[in-house]
């Protein structure tokens, strides 16, 4: 399969250990650099390959909220088990999305009838096999699962499906980096922009990030080099005092990303006044929902769902961890009580999460 | 008749029938064509050893196996992890109604077949029938028995620090292929399960040691992949172990569709492959005999046990990085990203 072959050429011991050297070289002792790798799809790369462990100590890579999975809040969760309890709806979600705990400690994945999926297209045919049954998808992720879920949208209102809704969770990515530098106690100094959502969003909209908090953004690909040599444009970009937004995944992305998309997006969704997320708290215009014209497939406007609370445990540190501030030893709930099996934070919830990497791969 | 009903569970006509026409022709040997509730059979002086396993997958059939080849060789491969050879096993069937005979019986050949090839024999056995609703087609447990050999001492618990850790082929077959039939993907490049009864090559790897005492482990990586068999091993020995993943065989085509799910090749069941773990001076030696076995033509060996860090084990990245090799959480599912 030549697509592989694309793969080993982004993981070439040789080349890491040249870009290991080249940072090395570059960093100026004494002197911290905290980059957050702000998509979950980094920190995996991160952790699987072991790249933390190639840099310089000063080096350090802070685990972003870039997982759906673990930024999703408890009282979605809630809402969704809500609907199936009630209106006896077929869940549908992918699947790492069924283990995260709802505020009431219950999950997705103990819910009577919730189906599996590997593409949103499969929604089309459960709610055409189950016309009596209402099917609710529920739809999460950054900008790179919205414009599917539009497609979805639009296929189920020409298809004429009347028992198929969306509870929508799409939210955006430049929303909560703003979120993130917007907190005086934030101790990042430059983020690696998203490979795949950056594919669809383009260069642009990270501008006005850069220019507000003169944090520089360098987009990166997913694979360890990219990793490796988007660190080193940051690093290079710190010791020049420059704050830029700087493109190392050329091969995909472009300044104005994939039109069609945003058109398809803009299309289907609006802007939310505000959204919850777990561990950063009520973000202001940081999520997507239906546009009026598709109100029949919006679950929330179609169901009458009672608003839940996403009480997150006491002391638990995510929303430090997710500044930077804090690491995920530092927080007391890591491994007791809070670890993989039995996630409580939003950090531990994916494998992707900064608590869950660390605890499987090791800090 | 073409599906299982209830009375082929209630002991009368219709199960006589079922055991006469179907489970005794196809496992047709003289211990269980005796027609009695055991089997009894004469063993050699020594060590025996006894294992049990209970299977239950969706979808029944996938690329490369079904339950019933399935049911033989996880339950010859667990005797067969003790160094012993297996002889016989016993086999229930657990039927829901309304299932295909016709679909029972090509699981059922299937099983004989399996049998055959390990060279064992299924000489007892028990069936009984689930309402419809209440079960997934079929489910079978099979209890194994076998005999060790003078001087074989294999366990978990015997790794030594120095001591290297082998592989008998390439990672994660037999779970990418059941998740791809399971859940439809068309992945692209052939994805087939591994599943294969491993006593003949534990029987070559054995042969060729001078001293056969000199194989302290053998396991093979089954749920939860290489990952939890050598965590499971460093647990029970009190030694850390140490794995090169540039070493650890794997396919293109398997190693691209757990990227595309975002699988850990190394968490991934196997059901064809086994690991060793031996004295320093005979992994060369191991080695060979394994790869002169058709089922271990890709061995390798992929790392070593260490003193330091018992309890867990150190994977060194392609990068060169290490980094922690974990048994998976739960079951391992795609990333949404």
């Amino acid at each position: 399969m030549s697509g592989l072959k694309f793969i080993d050429e982004f993981r070439d011991p040789a080349l890491a250990q040249g870009l290991a050297a080249a940072i090395a070289a570059e960093v100026e002792p004494g002197r911290d650099y905290r980059i957050m790798e702000f998509c979950g799809g980094h920190t995996h790369a991160i952790q699987r390959h072991g790249v933390q462990r190639l840099l310089p100590e000063n080096v350090r890579y802070i685990h972003g909220p870039g997982c759906p999975v673990c930024v999703l809040p408890g009282a979605r969760i809630d809402a969704a088990i809500h609907l199936a309890e009630t209106h006896g709806a077929i869940l549908c979600s992918y699947a790492d999305l069924l283990r995260v705990p709802g505020a009431s400690r219950r999950a997705l994945g103990q819910c009577r009838d919730v189906r599996t999926l590997y593409s949103p297209e499969e929604v089309l045919s459960i709610a055409r096999d189950n016309p009596e049954r209402e099917v609710v998808f529920i739809a999460i992720g950054f900008e790179t699962t919205t414009p599917p879920t539009a497609v979805l949208v639009k296929q189920a209102q020409a298809q004429g499906l009347s028992n198929l809704s969306i509870l929508c969770n799409h939210v955006l990515t430049p929303a909560a980096m703003t979120a993130i530098l917007d907190d005086e106690d934030s101790a990042i100094d430059a983020i690696l922009g998203p490979s795949h959502v950056s594919a669809i969003i383009g260069v642009a909209p990270y501008r006005p990030i850069v220019e507000r908090f003169r944090t520089p953004i360098v987009i990166a690909g997913f694979e360890p080099l990219d990793v490796m040599q988007a660190t080193l444009m940051a690093i290079r970009q710190l010791n020049a005092a420059c704050a830029e937004v700087e493109n190392q995944y050329t091969r995909v992305v472009d300044e104005q990303g994939n039109r069609r998309a945003q058109a398809l997006v803009d299309e289907v969704f609006e802007l939310r006044e505000t959204f919850e997320w777990r561990g950063l708290g009520w973000l202001p215009g940081s999520a997507l929902r239906l546009r009026e014209e598709y109100a029949e497939f919006d679950a929330e406007r179609r169901f009458d769902i009672p608003s839940f609370e996403s009480r997150e445990p006491n002391s638990c540190e995510c929303p430090a961890i997710l500044r930077g501030r804090k690491q995920p030893h530092e927080c007391r709930l890591f491994g007791h009580g809070c670890t993989p099996e039995t996630p409580l934070g939003a950090c531990m919830v994916s494998s992707e999460g900064a608590c869950a990497a660390a605890w499987s791969y090791g800090p | 008749m073409s599906r299982v009903e209830a009375a082929h569970g209630a002991g009368g006509r219709a199960m006589g029938r079922l055991i006469d026409e179907l489970f005794r022709q196809a496992f047709d040997n003289p211990l269980l064509n005796a027609g009695d509730d055991f089997a009894a059979f004469e063993v050699p002086a020594g060590r025996m050893v006894m294992s049990t396993d209970a299977h239950v997958i969706t979808p029944l059939t996938f690329p490369g196996g079904d339950i019933g080849a399935l049911s033989v060789h996880g339950t010859v491969n667990d005797v067969a992890m003790s160094g012993a050879r297996p002889l016989y096993l016993s086999a229930a069937f657990i039927l829901e109604e309304g299932f295909s005979l016709e679909a029972l019986r090509v699981i059922v050949e299937s099983m004989a077949r399996a049998a055959r090839e390990a060279g064992v024999s299924i000489v007892t056995g028990d069936t009984k029938v689930v309402p419809r609703g209440k079960g997934d087609g079929v489910y079978i447990t099979t209890t194994g028995v076998g005999v060790l050999g003078e001087g074989i001492n294999i366990s978990g618990s015997r790794a030594r620090a120095g001591d290297r850790i082998l592989i008998s082929g390439p990672i994660a077959e037999h779970g990418v292929a059941v998740l791809a039939a399971r859940e439809g993907l068309a992945l692209g490049g052939e994805l087939r399960s591994d599943s294969a009864a491993l006593n003949g090559l534990v029987e070559v790897m054995l042969a060729g040691l001078d001293n056969p005492d000199r194989l302290h482990c053998l396991r093979d990586p089954t749920r939860g992949g290489v990952a939890a068999a050598l965590n499971e091993m460093a647990a029970q020995s009190g030694v850390g172990m140490r794995i090169d993943e540039a070493l650890v065989p794997l396919r293109t085509e398997v190693a691209a569709a757990c990227e595309l799910l975002g699988l850990e090749p190394l968490q991934v069941a196997n059901e064809g492959r086994l690991i060793a773990i031996c004295e320093p001076e005979s992994a060369d030696g191991l080695l060979a005999a394994m790869r002169a076995h058709p089922l271990g033509e890709q061995a390798a060996i992929i790392g070593e046990v260490v003193g330091d860090d018992p309890g867990r084990v150190a994977l060194r990245t392609r990068l060169g990085a290490e980094r922690w090799l974990e048994p998976p959480h739960g079951e391992p599912l795609p990333r949404i990203c």
